[in-house]
């Protein structure tokens, strides 16, 4: 195969602009190498070559996040890399988010990215999923042990084809990516012979370590419920009768919004749920009894509730990953803030 | 008690004019085994069919798998409070039809029943390729409601398995595993110098097509019991699910219980098993803290120093996982669970909907989000249309070249969490 492609970014001070007074430069493109590329090149010449370099300040990076990641977008979309690699950013905070922005861009492309950072750069927790990040030392002392480190990490990279094995082989931060793997033993015995390790207290290693969750604080009463304007949004998968937008019984890679100004009440003819994970057979008959539309609307009737939003929005929680919960309630509330909505019913199933 | 299980290996099956075992293979008289199986007025039509490991077969969509078995000895009979009568079992001798089963299907019942190849990369993620399959196509009635319909195909199985298992009756078994589960008393007089063991196994109860029975009795309307781990070898628990297929233990999995077969290896030698504690997975939380709260009750009065816990389904049961967890850890009794998680299809999102620092030693069966593509096969046996709509697929999973593309999710047995399966999953 012929030497592979790499796309090499830089802050203002490794890119050789400036000091912290450069800071604010906007993203540029140059050929070849700059500062540690260099080296990196010289080690990786058998495999691969840095084609490109990119560099930025790293106060615009962050600062100008939507124009300093659509700049590497077109960057990417120009040069076409194979691969991508960022900084070293040591414990440069700034530095470490600008490397972790643009590996969340080339990540969006298909494109692999490695970087290199000290273990408490911001960057690394944030940004883990879409590069390899290799550790390094808190400054840029650390640069003569970080070259050779990256020029390793990608001659296995290159030679494995991206199968670079587990983060405690290869020397990457863990990246919070479960993948599957047939094991020698089934389940059952594991589990025995974990036991009974962890009966005569000697070393164990859980397969799932325990994840940290972030708790959602409950948001303080609506002052006054009467004036407010309210919106429906539900998990449980209710969407007018023939699934239009074709919600997923499990895993839902969407969600819906639909109109619900012609409707006084959910019945059996203009609604159904999508959802997979329950006897669908009581909310086909009136899902009200999911969203409750039906009440909603005579207390708006009634004056107890002020509005009701003229749309209602649904997924279906059966399965669905939390990156893409996350993802549809942030676009949900976006529309919903933007409309004037004050308050919601979240109903789940 | 004390349980034989006397092993039949059954090399193949066929169709013939007598239902017998000779040399390993077994026989079918289809007539015969419709005749039995019929007779519920919301089954419109029944036929059978046979699907053998590395046949280019599919079966979709798939609702249990039940183990032929017949009890040849000792206390009452196959499915207490469904064949048989409702007799406590366990003891005796057991015969099994080793490498054969009977698989329902037909029209889809909810979203969600699942999908086994014979051959091909999906068959690699469930045991049932592996097997020699009767495959009961039961149609319903038009109309008939979910639920009714989930109970009368639930039967259909069950009779099959047991006309099946009949076969077994008279036949020399090729191998007998001896399984002994002592009074609780008697236990710790012998292995008095031993750790004590339980195994907590819990049943999905979410109910709306999510089901577990015991001796007949649907699991949600237990209070946590204590049963010896014999009982379930003959059938003292069946599925009534039909759910997300990847984690949820069909009736084969539970008759061949693999938590309580492994914790017999070593049953003696490193600990005393005492026997099982059966928990539910209920939606409320006051059913999940009054659960949870008996398993500890019940861990605490058999003075227990270790337990395995093993969860059916997922999101939900995982609150119900943890607190089993926590209030079992609190009391110093150390914990080993076991799950299967939900990653996203990229396998970066957090696996389970809870968490808790003292789950310090997890088994996973593996992310049911993966996605795989399952090649066409010359023979479908069922409907492959539901395959956009079961839990694991997506509008165009379905291709027009009879491929799906689906998460393993809709593989049944594929994740499972009673650790049946060798697959896990490691973090990258």
């Amino acid at each position: 195969m012929s030497k592979r492609r790499i796309l090499h970014y830089l802050n203002q001070f490794f890119g050789q602009i400036g000091g912290e007074d450069k800071a604010d430069i906007s993203p540029m493109i140059k050929e070849g190498q700059v500062g540690p590329g260099m080296a990196l090149n010289q080690g990786l010449k058998e495999v691969a070559e840095i084609v490109n370099t990119v560099i930025c300040g790293d106060s615009y990076f962050n600062e100008n996040l939507d124009e300093a990641k659509a700049a590497i977008q077109n960057y990417l979309d120009e040069v076409k890399p194979d691969l991508v690699i960022a900084g070293p950013a040591f414990n440069a905070g700034r530095y470490g988010m600008a490397c972790g922005h643009v590996a969340e861009v080339a990540a969006e492309k298909g494109i692999p990215v490695i970087t290199a950072m000290y273990e408490e750069n911001p960057g690394v927790e944030i940004f883990a999923k879409y590069a390899y990040i290799i550790p390094t030392a808190d400054s840029a002392a650390g640069m003569r042990k970080a070259v050779p480190a990256i020029i390793n990490f990608v001659k296995k990279f290159i030679e494995t084809d991206g199968e670079v094995g587990s983060p405690e082989a290869a020397g990457y931060f863990p990246r919070g990516i479960r993948k599957n793997f047939f094991a020698e033993k089934r389940g059952s015995l594991r589990a025995v012979e974990m036991l009974i390790r962890k009966l005569k207290t000697e070393e164990f290693k859980t397969e799932y370590p325990m994840p940290d969750f972030d708790r959602v604080a409950p948001n303080p009463p609506v002052a006054d419920i009467s004036k407010a304007k309210v919106a429906l949004v539900t998990s449980g998968g209710i969407v007018p009768k023939g699934n239009p937008d074709r919600i997923e019984s499990s895993s839902a890679s969407k969600y819906g919004k639909y109109k619900l100004t012609d409707l006084l009440e959910f019945t059996e003819d203009n609604s159904e749920t999508a959802h997979g994970g329950y006897d669908p057979v009581y909310a086909n008959q009136d899902a009200d009894r999911v969203v409750p539309l039906d009440v909603v609307k005579e207390m708006v009737g009634e004056g107890k509730i002020g509005t009701l939003h003229d749309y209602w929005y649904a997924t279906v929680g059966n399965g669905t990953s939390v990156a893409n919960a996350k993802k549809y309630a942030a676009d949900i509330t976006k529309d919903l803030v933007a409309d004037g909505v004050e308050a919601v019913i979240l109903t789940s199933t | 008690m004390r349980l034989e299980l006397g092993k039949i290996f059954i090399k193949d099956v066929q169709f013939g004019s007598k239902t017998e075992v000779n040399k390993g293979v077994l026989t079918v008289n289809k007539e015969e085994l419709i005749k039995k199986i019929s007779g519920d007025p919301r089954i419109a039509s029944i036929n059978v069919e046979l699907a053998k490991p590395g046949e280019e077969i599919r079966i979709i969509p798939v609702k249990d798998v039940i183990e032929p078995r017949v009890k040849v000895e000792g206390n009452g009979g196959i499915f207490p409070g469904w064949i048989s009568k409702v007799e406590t079992v366990g003891s005796g001798r057991t015969h099994i039809l080793k490498g054969a089963a009977v698989v329902t299907t037909g029209k889809v019942v909810g979203f969600q029943e699942g999908i086994i190849d014979m051959s091909g990369p999906g068959a690699e993620y469930t045991p049932f390729s592996r097997i020699n399959n009767v495959v009961i196509i039961a149609e319903p009635i038009e109309k008939l409601p979910q639920h009714e319909h989930e109970a009368a195909v639930r039967m259909i199985g069950l009779k099959a398995a047991a006309y099946i298992g009949e076969t077994g009756r008279n036949i020399q078994p090729d191998e007998v595993d001896v399984y002994e589960a002592l009074p609780f008393f008697e236990g710790t007089e012998k292995y008095r110098d031993l750790p004590r063991v339980a195994y907590v196994y819990m049943l999905q109860s979410q109910g709306l097509l999510h089901d577990t029975y015991v001796y007949g009795v649907d699991v949600k309307q237990i209070i946590p019991t204590f049963i010896y781990a014999t009982e379930v070898f003959d059938g003292a628990i069946i599925s009534g699910n039909c759910v997300s297929a990847c984690d949820k233990n069909t009736t084969y999995h539970h008759l061949n219980s693999p938590v309580i077969e492994d914790l017999y290896k070593y049953h003696g030698k490193e600990y005393n098993f005492v026997g099982v504690i059966i928990t539910n997975e209920n939606v409320t939380l006051a059913d999940k803290e009054r659960s949870s709260n008996y398993v500890a009750k019940l861990a605490s009065m058999l003075n227990l120093d270790a337990a395995i816990v093993s969860e059916e389904g997922f999101g939900n049961p995982d609150a119900d996982l943890i607190m089993n967890c926590k209030k079992l850890e609190v009391q110093g009794i150390k914990t080993v669970l076991i799950t299967d998680e939900y990653a996203g299809r990229d396998g970066a999102s957090q696996s389970l909907a809870d968490a808790n620092p003292a789950a310090t030693a997890v088994v996973t069966g593996g992310n049911a989000n993966e996605v795989i593509t399952l090649p066409s096969m010359k023979k479908v046996i069922g409907h492959v249309e539901p395959a956009d709509v079961i839990a694991g697929g997506f509008a165009g999973s379905l291709a027009k070249d009879g491929s799906i593309t689906v998460e393993i999710q809709a593989i049944t047995g594929a994740t499972n969490e009673l650790g049946f399966n060798k697959m896990s999953a490691q973090g990258y």
